[in-house]
C-alpha cells in the first residue's frame, strides 16, 4: 500500500479484475453457493410457470372433465390413471369434480408468486419509509413510529386478516383478483413491521458513519442523504429480508386458504387445494401430497436463495471465500 | 518550506472567481452579491471568529468544548490549529460549518463571519448551500469518509451537481479534471470504481477532490493525514499546499503534529482545554513561544539529532475536566512555572513580541516571572 507504487499497482490489479463493483462481487459469491443456485433455479422455474402457466396448462383450472370422473364411478382420478374408452389422461389426476390437478397447481403457482410480489411491495412501501423516517428524525418521531410498529407487531395477524376479510368481503376491494388482493394487502399490512425495524436499525448505525458527515459537509440535503447514501448501504439486508419474507408470505396465504379465507372457488391456491384434498386424504392422498410438495418446494427454494443472498451480501465476508 | 510564501495574489483570484459565480436568483446570492460589490479583496478578513463557545450538554454536565475562541483568517492564508487530543480543535472546525451534532452539542455564543456572512444567523438551507460550495471539509479518516456503495465519480460530482447545478455529464467532466488534479492516474477510467478499490492515500486524494469540487474559499482539513503513513502524509500535504495555492483557497489545518503545522501554515493557533493559549505567525510561535504549554508541545517532539535513544518527553498530567474548568489558568495544574496568581484568575490573551503574537500566560507577560 505504499503510495509511490500504489498507482501502478492498482492499475495492474485493475487489468486483472475489471471493476465488477459491489454487486458483481456479491453475485460471484452467490454463484459459488450450490444451495443458493438450486434455490435460484427453482425460483426462476416457479416464476416461469407463474407467468406462462396459462399458455402451458393442459386444461383451464376450472375445466371439469366430468365424463371421465363419472366413468370412474364418481371418484377422483389418480395420476396417469387410464379409463377405458378415453384417449386422454390427467398427469397428476383430478379432483372429485374432474378438475385437472396439474392445471390447478400451475395456477396456484401464479397465486403464490403474486403473493410474493404484492406482499413484499406493500412491505417495502410501508416498511422502508417508516423505518427511514424513524431513524433519520429520531426523538419523538422515532418514538411514535416505533410504538405504532409495536402495536401492529403485537396484534394477532390472523385475527387482523380475518377481520379485514369479513369487513371487506362484499366490496370491490374484497372481490378483486378472486378475493386475493384483499388477502395480499392484509398479509402485507401485518408483515411490514420487520422491514421497518430492520431499516431503522440499519440506518441508525449508518447515520453515524463518517461518509454521512462528509455528505453533510458538502451540503447534500437530508432527503438525498437518506435516499442516496443511507438506503443503498442498507440494500443488502433489505434484499435478504424480502427474499426470506416471501416464503413467510406464501405460507401465510396457504394457511389462510386452508381455513377458507381468501381465494374464492373455483380458483384455488395451493393452500385451498390441500384443504379440499384433505377430505379424501386416506383414499386419494395425491390430492394433498402434490399441493403440499409444491408449497414445500417454493418455501425451500426461496429460503435457500435468501440464505445464499445473505452470505453473499454480508460485508464481513468480503474478500473471503 | 512555504511558510513565508505570500499567498495574497492567489486569495485575490479566489474572490474574483466567486464574483462571477454568485447566483443572484437566490436570497442568499443577492445578499452575497451586495456584500461583494462594496468589498474589495483584502478589505476584510475571509473569516472572523469572535468568542465562539460550543458546549455539549451531557448527562454529567455541560462540557465547555470550545470556550470563547476568537481568531481571524485572511483570504488564501493557511492557519494551523494545534493542540493535544480533546482540546477543541475539531469542535472548532465543525462549529465553523455548524456540523456539531445537536443534541448534545450546541454553539451557545459567539459570532462567525465568513466572507461577510454571519454563519450563525443563516437558515439551515442557506447553511447547506454554503457547505461544500464555499467551505470544503477534509476528514481525518479517508477509509470511512467515502460511501462504499457509490462510485467515486458520483461522489466527486455530487457536490458540483448540488451546488453549481451542473448536468450529470458536465459534473462528470469536472470530476475527471479534479481527479487528475489530485494526482490519480487514468482518472476517466477510475470514475466508476468504488472506494474499496483505492488505497488509503488515494482515498484521501479523492476526499480532497470532493472538498475542492466547487472551488471553495476555505478548506477545513481536520487531521487530514493522521490515518495515513508517513510517506503518504508528505504527498497529501504537498497536494493540499499546491492546490490551495493554485485555487487561492484559505486553509485551516487541524493537526497535533507540530512539524506539519510548521511546514504548512502561515499562522498557528495553539489550543488548550477549549481555549486558544497562543497565536501568532508560525516562526514566532515556534521560535519564540511564550506559553509553557507551547514549550511542552515543542519539547515533546522527537528529535532526529538526539544522540542517545532518549525517552520521549511528555507533558505530565492530563488536560482538565472541561465540565467545570474553574477560574484558574487551565494549564496551571501541569505547569512547571505555576505561581499563586495562576490559581486565582485566568490570564487573557495579551500581545508578545512579533506581529499578532498573543499568549495567555501571566508568567510571560511583561513583568512576569518567566524569562
Amino acid at each position: 500500500m505504499t503510495e509511490q507504487t500504489g498507482a501502478i499497482e492498482t492499475g495492474v490489479v485493475l487489468e486483472k479484475r475489471r471493476s465488477a463493483g459491489l454487486w458483481g462481487d456479491a453475485f460471484r459469491r452467490l454463484l459459488r453457493n450450490r444451495l443458493a443456485i438450486v434455490g435460484g433455479v427453482l425460483v426462476i422455474f416457479l416464476a416461469f410457470v407463474a407467468v406462462f402457466g396459462p399458455l402451458l396448462t393442459p386444461y383451464e383450472y376450472f375445466h371439469q372433465d366430468l365424463e371421465m370422473v363419472v366413468a370412474n364411478n364418481n371418484r377422483p382420478l389418480t395420476p396417469m390413471q387410464r379409463i377405458e374408452g378415453f384417449d386422454r389422461v390427467h398427469v397428476l389426476g383430478t379432483d372429485e369434480l374432474g378438475r385437472d390437478l396439474l392445471s390447478r397447481l400451475m395456477d396456484g403457482a401464479r397465486i403464490s408468486m403474486m403473493v410474493a410480489l404484492v406482499v413484499q411491495t406493500v412491505v417495502l412501501v410501508i416498511g422502508i419509509p417508516v423505518g427511514a423516517a424513524a431513524a433519520w428524525f429520531g426523538g419523538r418521531v422515532d418514538n411514535i413510529l416505533m410504538r405504532i410498529t409495536d402495536v401492529v407487531w403485537a396484534y394477532p395477524d390472523l385475527l387482523f386478516i380475518i377481520l379485514l376479510g369479513v369487513a371487506f368481503k362484499e366490496t370491490f376491494f374484497g372481490q378483486a383478483l378472486d378475493g386475493l388482493l384483499l388477502v395480499f394487502v392484509a398479509i402485507g399490512l401485518t408483515s411490514w413491521v420487520t422491514m421497518a425495524r430492520l431499516v431503522r436499525g440499519q440506518l441508525l448505525s449508518l447515520k453515524e458513519t463518517e461518509f454521512v458527515e462528509a455528505a453533510k459537509a458538502i451540503g447534500v440535503s437530508d432527503r438525498k442523504i437518506v435516499t442516496r447514501h443511507l438506503l443503498p448501504n442498507a440494500t443488502g439486508p433489505i434484499i435478504v429480508a424480502v427474499t426470506l419474507g416471501i416464503p413467510a408470505a406464501i405460507l401465510a396465504e396457504a394457511t389462510l386458504a386452508f381455513i377458507g379465507i381468501g381465494v374464492q372457488a373455483p380458483r384455488a391456491s395451493w393452500g385451498s387445494l390441500v384443504a379440499d384434498g384433505n377430505a379424501f386424504v386416506r383414499s386419494f392422498p395425491h390430492l394433498v401430497i402434490f399441493p403440499a410438495v409444491a408449497i414445500a418446494v417454493a418455501l425451500i427454494s426461496f429460503t435457500f436463495l435468501g440464505d445464499g443472498l445473505r452470505d453473499a451480501l454480508d460485508p464481513k465476508l468480503k474478500g473471503k471465500q | 518550506m512555504t511558510v513565508s510564501d505570500p499567498q495574497a495574489p492567489a486569495g485575490g483570484a479566489g474572490v474574483t472567481e466567486l464574483d462571477e459565480s454568485v447566483d443572484i436568483a437566490t436570497e442568499e446570492g443577492r445578499r452575497l452579491a451586495e456584500r461583494l460589490a462594496d468589498n474589495r479583496p483584502h478589505a476584510r478578513k475571509l473569516l472572523e471568529v469572535r468568542n465562539l463557545s460550543t458546549q455539549f450538554f451531557t448527562r454529567d454536565g455541560v462540557v465547555h468544548a470550545v470556550d470563547e475562541v476568537s481568531f481571524d483568517l485572511d483570504y488564501g492564508e493557511t492557519l494551523g490549529l494545534v493542540g493535544e487530543s480533546g482540546c477543541g480543535k475539531s469542535v472548532t472546525a465543525l462549529s465553523l460549518v455548524r456540523l456539531i451534532p445537536d443534541p448534545p452539542g450546541q454553539i451557545v455564543d459567539g459570532q462567525i463571519i465568513f466572507d461577510g456572512i454571519d454563519i450563525l444567523k443563516l437558515s439551515r438551507a442557506e447553511m447547506r448551500r454554503l457547505r461544500g460550495r464555499k467551505i470544503g471539509f477534509i476528514f481525518q479518516d479517508p477509509m470511512t469518509s467515502l460511501n462504499p456503495t457509490l462510485p467515486i465519480g458520483f461522489q466527486i460530482s455530487e457536490s458540483a451537481r448540488t451546488h453549481l447545478g451542473l448536468s450529470r455529464s458536465a459534473a462528470g467532466d469536472r470530476a475527471v479534471e479534479l481527479l487528475s488534479k489530485v494526482g490519480i492516474p487514468r482518472a476517466r477510467d477510475r470514475m466508476g470504481d468504488y472506494p474499496h478499490q483505492f488505497s488509503g492515500g488515494m482515498r484521501q486524494r479523492v476526499m480532497i477532490a470532493i472538498a475542492l469540487a466547487c472551488d471553495p474559499m476555505l478548506l477545513l482539513a481536520d487531521e487530514p493525514t493522521t490515518a495515513l503513513d508517513v510517506t503518504i502524509q508528505a504527498q497529501i500535504l504537498d497536494l493540499i499546499r499546491s492546490l490551495s495555492a493554485e485555487f487561492g483557497t484559505a486553509v485551516i489545518l487541524i493537526t497535533h503534529d507540530l512539524g506539519i503545522a510548521a511546514g504548512m501554515c502561515n499562522r498557528v493557533n495553539v489550543m488548550y482545554a477549549g481555549r486558544i493559549v497562543e497565536t501568532g505567525v508560525v516562526d514566532d510561535v515556534f521560535e519564540k513561544a511564550r506559553h509553557p504549554y507551547a514549550w511542552g508541545l515543542l519539547d515533546s517532539l522527537p528529535r532526529l539529532n538526539e544522540t542517545k535513544a532518549a525517552r520521549l518527553r511528555t507533558i505530565e498530567g492530563l488536560p482538565p475536566d472541561l465540565i467545570d474548568p474553574g477560574v484558574e489558568c487551565r494549564f496551571s495544574p501541569r505547569c512547571h512555572y505555576v505561581q499563586d496568581k495562576c490559581r486565582t484568575a485566568e490570564p487573557e490573551l495579551t500581545p508578545r513580541e512579533g506581529v499578532g503574537h498573543l499568549a495567555r500566560c501571566f508568567g510571560t507577560e511583561p513583568g512576569g516571572w518567566i524569562p
